[in-house]
């Protein structure tokens, strides 16, 4: 077993807690983006798709930097979720969750909205013909056909979030128990004289909760895929 | 009673469809490309006309010049489609008992049963599917339109992707349907012989218009003129 210090604790549940809540958080949005670029044509449509996918390219201090100057106390959009809603963001760990999500967001949509695109629309208007309105049609057809790619999108976006580091960084800086996720400590351990250990334990644990992430998200993905064929 | 009046234009294919029909079995016949499936749609409101109406005892379910087009998931028509869409990731019972979730409607075991009997379904009720063979498939999309307990029933082609042998076994139950289901039906098809068996009215269709209504001697009579 890896004897883990407090501090060390803290870091990997932060970065747990961190990671589910921006994956938790993006979902809703995530099903509303897939839906919208699988099903409908509007204008924007592509700058929306490219928007998207920036972070995936962007350097991710780069991402940092905006979502500093957007979400930040003083930025536009931070000034107003905290004035009105009390949501602040920097130097928090809710701001640390905002840039994993943001970074992790492609990754989520991406399968999503493959997956939706791969429903034969012939079941949806069976389901429409038997009394299903759009929203039930959604909920009780589409959703679980697209299941599969929800479970592949969610993993994705939570080992994403669960590994960044620029784009947090720059945005809520490292503060030990508010926004030092496991690849911040680690870093610092590296920087720091005889903290080789420490950074060797953290790494161990990263390498552990990654591995349990893509076994778990493998067997659901078998789990719901079964669902079509078995009995 | 179902009476339409419709007109739409689709690409270079333009249909102009009017006739009534007062219940029972009425066939709707023609080749191919004749413009049947699309009038099948536009009565469950899949596909809305671009002039017209239509009604179904009595209630518009379509009227361009008032403004009425009542959505799908309104009109409480039942549909069996040619390729049975079952949903796949439901059981054949979660199937079968869906339109009567998506209505609000109460359970009425007596009546499931009766259907479920009717066409022979009940060894495969916790079946997914994927696990069903053609004709089966076809009698369990049935049971699944008329559990919604529809005010119309739309068939098209039921028959048209299933072996001749599957054909002979699921007619039998089709005739029992007719004679026992006591709820309207639309049948599409191009095969005579099936619809002979089946209709009490043929509306004969031909290049988006009606050539014809008349009884099931007007099969014959359009199998000649379409060989000629």
């Amino acid at each position: 077993m890896i004897e883990l210090s407090p501090d060390e604790w803290v870091a990997v549940r932060l970065s747990l807690r961190i990671a589910l809540v921006a994956t938790v958080v993006a979902l809703p949005f995530g099903l509303a983006v897939a839906w919208l670029l699988a099903r409908k044509r509007f204008h924007g449509k592509a700058l929306l798709d490219a928007l998207i996918h920036l972070p995936l390219v962007l350097p991710p201090v780069v991402t940092g930097y905006l979502l500093l100057i957007s979400f930040g106390r003083r930025g536009p959009i931070g000034a107003f979720l905290a004035d009105y809603f009390g949501l602040v963001f920097s130097f928090r760990w809710t701001g640390a969750a905002l840039a994993c999500g943001v970074m992790g967001f492609p990754l989520l949509v991406r399968p999503l909205r493959l997956a939706i695109e791969a429903i034969d629309r012939k079941l949806e208007d069976a389901a429409a013909t038997l009394g299903a309105d759009r929203l039930w049609v959604f909920l009780s057809v589409t959703l679980p056909l697209a299941l599969p790619g929800l479970i592949a999108g969610m993993v994705l976006c939570f080992a994403k979030a669960l590994g960044e580091f620029g784009a947090t960084i720059t945005f809520v800086s490292n503060i030990p128990g508010e926004t030092q996720t496991i690849s911040a400590a680690i870093y610092t351990f590296t920087q720091t004289p005889g903290g080789d250990a420490a950074a060797g334990r953290l790494v161990l644990v990263a390498i552990l909760i990654s591995l349990a992430a893509l076994i778990a998200a493998e067997w659901l993905a078998r789990r719901a895929g079964m669902r079509f064929h078995g009995e | 009673m179902l009476s339409l009046d419709v007109e739409k234009r689709l690409g270079d294919f333009f249909i102009s469809v009017r006739f009534e029909s007062a219940g029972g079995v009425t066939a709707l016949f023609g080749a191919s490309g004749a413009g049947k499936t699309t009038l099948v749609n536009m009565i469950a409101g899949l596909i809305t006309p671009d002039r017209g109406r239509i009604t179904l005892d009595g209630a518009a379910l379509f009227e361009s010049s008032r403004g009425i087009n009542v959505p799908v998931h309104r009109r409480g028509i039942g549909y069996v489609f040619q390729e049975g869409r079952l949903f796949p990731h439901l059981t054949v019972a979660a199937n079968l008992d869906y339109g009567r979730r998506m209505r609000a409607l109460p359970r009425d075991p007596v009546e499931t049963g009766r259907i479920v009997h009717l066409l022979d379904i009940g060894h495969l009720v916790d079946r997914r599917p994927g696990k069903l063979s053609g004709g089966e498939r076809q009698r369990v999309a049935v049971g699944r339109a008329l559990l919604m307990r529809p005010r119309l029933l739309l068939l098209d082609e039921p028959l048209a992707s299933l072996d001749e042998t599957r054909k002979r076994e699921i007619l039998p139950y089709f005739e029992k349907l007719r004679d026992e289901a006591r709820v309207p039906m639309v049948y599409v098809s191009h095969n005579a012989g099936e619809l002979a068996r089946l209709a009490t009215s043929v509306v004969w269709l031909d290049g988006g218009r009606v050539a014809g209504v008349g009884g099931v001697e007007l099969l014959a009579a359009a199998r000649e003129k379409e060989i000629v």
